[in-house]
């Protein structure tokens, strides 16, 4: 079943392997009064269609900086990043937004989901900005959760809520699921459950998918992974057979 | 409904304790402005359609007598419209079942009618000529329990007249029935009536004559070439100087009235509006620093910066217009019950209340920029609020030791001190801004009391202190000092102090001013001068002494020579110097020793009547005496009008207060609730910690409520001194020609109001304490990070 609707052209989904984002010497440098932080210092990246991406490196090595960039959070310092033919370098934030709405779905570490909406509402709430959404009940469904459809966030366990914040990112059929430490919060047990849905819209939606973690283990659940110490990659490795997520060990 | 809409609807509910209290300040906003902005229109707009309709007259005269035929000269007049000539005569009145001597004011009805200061007939019918029928004020019927049918008795020309009041009615003229001269309206002792020409004419021996003129000027006169114009042709004629509305007494009383609610109407609503605007500041502020993580992810989502800033407003903008309607309806009612009053008050016939349209679009306009003002800071934090910030835990408040602290005093406060101490500390605008919010609404409290406090004082000063005087004896034409001694001789009367008053004018340079001249013993044992202060003053031995206002008036200072155009007797004119002026408190007032003053008038001693020491067991035989004496033009009994006066004032006064506590209450509930819930949602994991740690109920309130109490009292200090600047402010609006209203504030004002203010935010802190209470300890630190 494929879920992608083929209504827009110019939008038209690449075909898997080409790549869709491609970053060259991409820098990034905060300031904090005298003292200035250099979170990425000249890194080159490709991430490719429909690919499991999986980006490793210890706490502060930049990695969250590197995924606000590509998601149009926030902009480099130096270097380029095209998410095809869109320049995330040179747009404004208006154009970030715009390229936000249609194309990112984001899964934050915190899940971020609004406490005084139900899940139902936390998703419409971006299906009602998109262009050819899924409807919130279908996305709960995708997530194993549509008999909590009518819960606030409050009366849910850490893993379902991020399980409510990946259903929330899906449903508007994002081109790319962008998600920083989406077990960082979670036990094993949920931890687990959280990646296997992220690498089953992966597989069934086919969308480009880039996960942060600083643990090794969620590595062999991926295409890449791309290994990232202090700024730079320092290693980039394609897995030949990947791990289901059960599988793992923690 | 869209999703950002629901969220809005749910934190709405939410915080509806801190929306309801910012509603509440808000809607005392609009209900201050709404209420006296209507009324004041309501007010000054009746008034004016009841000028125009019943046909008000521009300028006033009185003479002593002139041929009718004068008439067509003063018509001739460039720039004066209808004219009319009128008989106005006062006399000594005696109200049936009334022991008390009063004076009845009667002015006639030319045939046909008044052409101008018409007459609204309140009850009965128009009197018949020659049958002694009168129309009378309202007032006198209902205060002395007469009917239409019942007759008074009048003393005209020496001869005692009926006057039966066949109906009851008003006119622009007299919508205060005031006594020329006086300060204060005695409705008990002086009445106005209409009666008949021909009647009147007859009793004042003035048949084809008239000695009042009043007249409309033409579109496009001037007024004073009307005035000189008509001051010259009606000279010869004892004409004491024709005088403008400016002057007219009952237009100036009201025109102070409208000039002082126009005031209440800007000042109230601005105080109240400054407190919402920072309820909404910190609320706001509060608000979304708690949801940086929210608006962050709804940004990252793709919602657009303007979405996240227009959610904000809506929500401010939600409680800000909950407020407006609340304060309008408030407003209504509280313009409607005004109007009521100053209708009741005034005697007006034509007093329509309307609710505004556009004061209410005003009133919403204000809030709404308020609310936004308010709120701009956050709702810019907000919009600037970078979107991977969801990305990242919050930064844990940074705390420093505070000053104090460091000048080694957190020695001496225990760990609870010194959390207060450092959450003070660490937002010390917005503590200082509670301590403020809470200094207004005690202001607002010391400024209603204020004013009871000054005009008590001033009537204490003026009638108990200054004046000693139990009776004020006006003659019907100056006399032989040698009266004096037969006044001593009246039953009860334990001294008198014989005063002489001259009517003149006065000239400096171009500037004129007409008044009567008092003349007092050089240290007036009953009748006695104060200054602002308190202090009494003496009459200079030569020359003239002015109130400060009228020297203002007039642009004359000490050691200056002003003309002096004697009014009566053989009307000489000279020259006199200013001796002093006088700083006091109520009216325009011009004094000289009695002898200088009588040399100055020309034909030797003479008095025009006496301040009356009066034992108050005689008064009633005192009364009863004077009644009946033909040379007695009035008598004015000082109690009794102060009395009257303080009653009335009251009246007034309580009613104000009453809203006045209300808001302050409002304002002082709004800013502690909200200021607690504030501190408590930010701090809701610390006091939990503290509980787990081993802490009681007791103890964890303490942190919380202890910063509140030490605003709270910061507050008291700061509340007298704003009271006083409010008041200041105020005393300034309040004082005319007729009072200067000096700054008093007594220490039971402060102390009721401190009452008021710590009482509300007891009662606040006590339903805040019950939510620390129940704290759910499980639950807040099972919230994330
Ligand atoms: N907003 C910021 N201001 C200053 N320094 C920052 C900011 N965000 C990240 N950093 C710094 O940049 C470096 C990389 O941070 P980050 O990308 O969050 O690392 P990671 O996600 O790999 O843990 C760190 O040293 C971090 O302290
Ligand atoms: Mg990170």
């Amino acid at each position: 079943m494929r879920l992608w609707s083929a209504g827009n052209d110019d939008d038209a989904r690449p075909a898997p392997g080409t790549p869709v984002f491609v970053a060259r010497d991409l820098t990034k440098v905060y300031r904090m009064g005298e003292v200035e932080v250099h979170a990425l210092r000249g890194m080159d990246l490709e991430l490719f269609a429909g690919e499991f991406v999986v980006l490793l490196g210890p706490s502060g090595s930049g990695k969250s900086t590197l995924l606000n960039i590509l998601g149009g959070l926030d902009v480099p310092s130096g270097g380029t990043v095209r998410y095809r033919e869109h320049d995330l370098v040179g747009a404004n934030e208006r154009l970030l937004t715009k390229y936000r709405r249609e194309h990112v779905g984001f899964v934050f570490q915190f899940y971020n989901l609004i406490p005084s909406l139900t899940a139902r509402e936390n998703i419409a709430l971006v299906t009602e900005i998109s262009r050819h959404p899924m409807a919130p009940e279908e996305a709960l469904a995708l997530v194993d959760l549509a008999d909590r459809m009518d819960h606030f966030p409050s009366q849910l366990s850490g893993g379902q809520q991020q399980r409510v914040a990946i259903a929330r990112a899906v449903a508007k059929r994002p081109d790319v699921l962008l998600c920083d430490e989406p077990t960082g919060a979670l036990d094993i047990t949920s931890g687990k459950v959280v990646l296997g849905v992220l690498a089953r819209v992966n597989r069934e939606l086919g969308t480009t998918t880039a996960v942060i973690t600083h643990n090794a283990a969620i590595a062999a659940m991926a295409d890449r992974v791309v290994t990232i110490a202090d700024g730079r990659i320092s290693k980039v490795l394609r897995n030949e057979h990947k791990a289901s997520p059960e599988d793992l060990a923690w | 409904m869209s999703m950002l809409d629901r969220k809005l609807r749910r934190d709405l509910l939410r915080m509806k304790g801190q929306a309801a209290a910012i509603a509440l300040v808000v809607a005392c906003a609009v209900a201050a402005y709404v209420g006296s902005t209507t009324t004041y229109r309501a007010l000054r707009s009746s008034n004016e359609e009841y000028y125009d309709r019943f046909a008000f007259a521009d300028v006033f005269a009185e003479l002593r007598r002139a041929p009718a035929t004068l008439a067509s000269r003063i018509a001739e007049i460039p720039g004066s419209g209808t004219v009319e000539t009128r008989i106005v005569a006062d006399g000594p009145m005696n109200i049936p079942d009334f022991a008390e001597p009063a004076t009845a004011h009667l002015v006639s009805i030319p045939p046909g009618g008044p052409r101008l200061n018409r007459l609204v007939l309140l009850s009965g019918r128009m009197p018949e000529p020659g049958s002694d029928e009168a129309l009378a004020g309202e007032t006198l019927l209902k205060l002395h329990h007469l009917h239409l049918g019942d007759a008074v008795s009048v003393i005209l020309e020496g001869a005692r007249r009926t006057l039966r009041i066949v109906g009851t009615a008003t006119s622009p003229e007299f919508i205060f029935e005031i006594r020329p001269g006086d300060l204060l309206p005695d409705d008990a002792h002086f009445a106005v009536f209409w009666a008949p020409e021909a009647d009147l004419a007859a009793a004042m021996r003035m048949e084809g004559a008239f000695n009042n003129v009043v007249l409309r000027l033409a579109p496009g006169a001037d007024r004073q070439n009307v005035l000189d114009n008509l001051d010259r042709l009606l000279e010869p004629y004892g004409c004491l100087g024709a005088y403008g509305r400016d002057r007219h007494v009952s237009h100036r009383f009201i025109s102070d009235e409208i000039r002082q609610l126009q005031g209440v109407a800007v000042f109230m609503p601005a105080v109240f509006l400054g407190v919402a605007a920072f309820l909404l500041n910190v609320a706001f502020s509060r608000l979304v620093g708690t949801q940086r993580e929210q608006i962050a992810a709804i940004k990252a989502l793709g919602y657009g910066n303007a979405a996240v800033g227009l959610h904000f407003l809506q929500l401010a903008g939600v409680i800000v217009l909950l407020g407006t309607l609340v304060g309008t309806l408030a407003g209504a009612w509280f313009g409607s019950v005004m109007t009521k009053m100053y209708a009741l008050f005034y005697h007006l016939p034509l007093f329509r209340y309307e609710l505004d349209p556009s004061a209410v679009a005003a009133a919403v306009l204000l809030s709404l920029l308020t609310a936004f003002a308010g709120v701009a800071g956050a709702v810019r934090r907000a919009v600037r609020l970078p979107p991977a910030e969801a990305m990242r835990p919050p930064a844990p408040p940074r705390y420093r030791a505070t000053l104090l602290e460091r000048l080694g005093l957190g020695r001496l406060l225990g760990p609870v001190g010194r959390m207060i101490l450092r959450s003070l500390g660490r937002r010390p605008v917005r503590a200082l801004l509670t301590a403020v919010g809470v200094a207004a609404a005690m202001a607002i409290l010391v400024l209603g009391a204020f004013l009871d406090d000054s005009i008590s004082w001033m009537m204490d000063l003026q009638f108990r202190r200054a004046q000693l005087e139990d009776a004020t004896v006006t003659f019907v034409e100056p006399r032989d000092p040698a009266v004096v001694v037969e006044l001593r001789g009246l039953p009860g009367v334990s001294r008198v102090e014989p005063f002489r008053a001259v009517p003149v004018v006065l000239r400096a340079g171009h500037r004129t001013w007409r008044i009567g001249i008092l003349g007092l013993p050089a240290s007036p044992a009953l009748h006695r001068i104060s200054d602002r202060g308190g202090n009494l003053v003496d009459i200079p031995a030569a020359g003239l002494m002015l109130t400060d206002k009228l020297a203002d008036l007039l642009h004359v200072h000490p050691g200056d020579d002003l003309g002096v155009d004697v009014l009566e007797g053989t009307r000489p004119r000279k020259t006199v110097r200013l001796a002093a002026v006088v700083r006091d408190l109520i009216g325009l007032s011009a004094y000289m020793e009695l002898d200088a003053l009588n040399r100055l008038a020309g034909h030797g001693p003479a008095v025009s009547g006496a301040f009356l020491s009066v034992d108050q067991a005689s008064e009633k035989e005192l009364h009863r005496r004077l009644k009946d004496a033909p040379m007695v033009a009035g008598v004015l009994l000082q109690r009794v009008a102060v009395a009257s006066f303080e009653a009335t004032n009251a009246q007034y006064l309580l009613f104000f207060t009453g809203i006045l506590v209300l808001f302050a209450a409002v304002i002082s509930v709004g800013v502690v609730y909200n200021s607690a819930r504030v501190t408590l949602a930010e701090r809701e994991r610390e006091l939990a910690s503290l509980r787990v740690l081993g802490f009681t109920r007791g103890e964890v309130s303490a942190v919380l409520l202890g910063e509140l109490a030490v605003l709270v009292v910061l507050a008291l200090p700061l509340g007298c001194l704003f009271g006083v600047g409010f008041s200041a402010l105020i005393a300034r609006n309040l004082s005319s020609d007729l009072f200067r209203v000096p700054l008093v504030v007594e220490n039971s004002t402060f102390a009721f109001a401190a009452l008021v203010v710590l009482g509300a935010s007891l009662l606040t802190a006590l339903a805040v304490r019950r939510r620390i209470d129940r704290l759910d300890l499980v639950e807040v630190l099972k919230t994330k990070e």
